[in-house]
């Protein structure tokens, strides 16, 4: 099951069950991690990216990972921070000490959302069921990462590998999320 | 339904990630304690609601969450230009024109 792992810092969770398991396309949870919404102006991206261990993307829909890190592009001035759960506070102190007297935002937002896994050479097919954006491969490669609409929830997308998609979703959504997505599988099931 | 650019994103969107937010280019008075009644009553409410080229607001809400600007014909539906919140408004005539109105 080696291929379906995002990276070292979405994995999947261990104690779940998958939520869909077709021979095209599979949905797992994703383990619990750290997850911080960050905001600053330019002046201070070099040295936030420096404590995270990430550089902070600024190309638009840009991704930046190294081991056991991911900085994720949401804004001009704001992105996703990503890291295991166990370092939470390692991980917001270090950014809170290097960014001291910069004009910053840093919230720990890591119960907010859940993730899942979707993957599989049916995953983009899956995702478009609810998501009006173009998932090919020229306009929206290996490690774009954008926030859109799932019918009607807001939700990330972030394209890991090429039939691999992290899809988060807000705690209170993700039963609506997940439960829809399981649901149009079914129409490849039947096929 | 409309395809917004977002030129925070630098892609284009459908309208369902967008919401409208009103004319573009109304300047909130200065010093609103210095303002008549009838001053702040125009600034709050009175719009130009043209038919025809109007300039909008809009934010990329589930995006990247930014503002901006659309140029966009109310009776065509057709977007003529968008442009970042701190550009000036663009030559609405010379739009127009190439827009064949
Ligand atoms: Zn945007």
């Amino acid at each position: 099951m080696s291929d379906l792992l995002a990276n070292d810092v979405i994995t999947p969770d261990a104690g779940e069950t998958p939520l869909l398991s077709l021979p095209d396309v599979s949905i797992l949870k994703a383990a619990p991690m750290t997850r911080l919404s960050l905001r600053l102006r330019k002046a201070a991206i070099p040295a936030a990216g420096e404590a995270f261990g990430a550089n902070l993307p600024v190309t638009p829909l840009g991704a930046e990972i190294s081991a056991k890190r991911a900085a994720l592009w949401m804004g001009p001035d704001e992105w996703t921070l990503l890291a295991p759960e166990d370092e939470l506070q390692a991980v917001f102190d270090g950014i809170e000490a290097k960014l001291d007297g910069q004009p910053h935002s840093l919230t720990d937002i890591s119960h907010r959302s859940e993730a899942l896994i979707v993957s599989g050479p049916k995953a983009s097919w899956l995702l478009n069921t609810g998501i009006f954006v173009d998932f090919s491969l020229e306009k929206f490669p290996v490690g774009t990462v954008t926030r859109t609409i799932f019918h009607k929830s807001p939700v990330m997308i972030w394209r890991t590998g090429e039939d691999t998609f992290v899809v988060e979703a807000w705690v209170s959504f993700m039963d609506y999320v997940a439960g829809i997505l399981v649901e149009s599988a079914q129409e490849l099931a039947a096929a | 339904m409309l395809l917004i650019y977002c030129p925070y994103c630098e892609v284009e969107r459908p309208e369902t990630e967008f919401h409208n937010g009103g004319e573009a280019h109304i300047a909130r008075p200065a010093d609103p304690s210095k303002t008549s009644d009838e001053e702040w009553a125009e600034f709050l409410y009175m719009r130009s609601n043209v038919k025809g080229i109007a300039v909008e607001r809009w934010r990329h809400i589930h995006g990247c969450g930014r503002f901006f600007n659309v140029v966009r014909d109310t009776v065509s539906d057709k977007i003529l230009k968008v442009y970042k919140v701190d550009d000036p408004m663009p030559d609405l005539e010379a739009l127009a024109k190439e827009a064949g109105r």
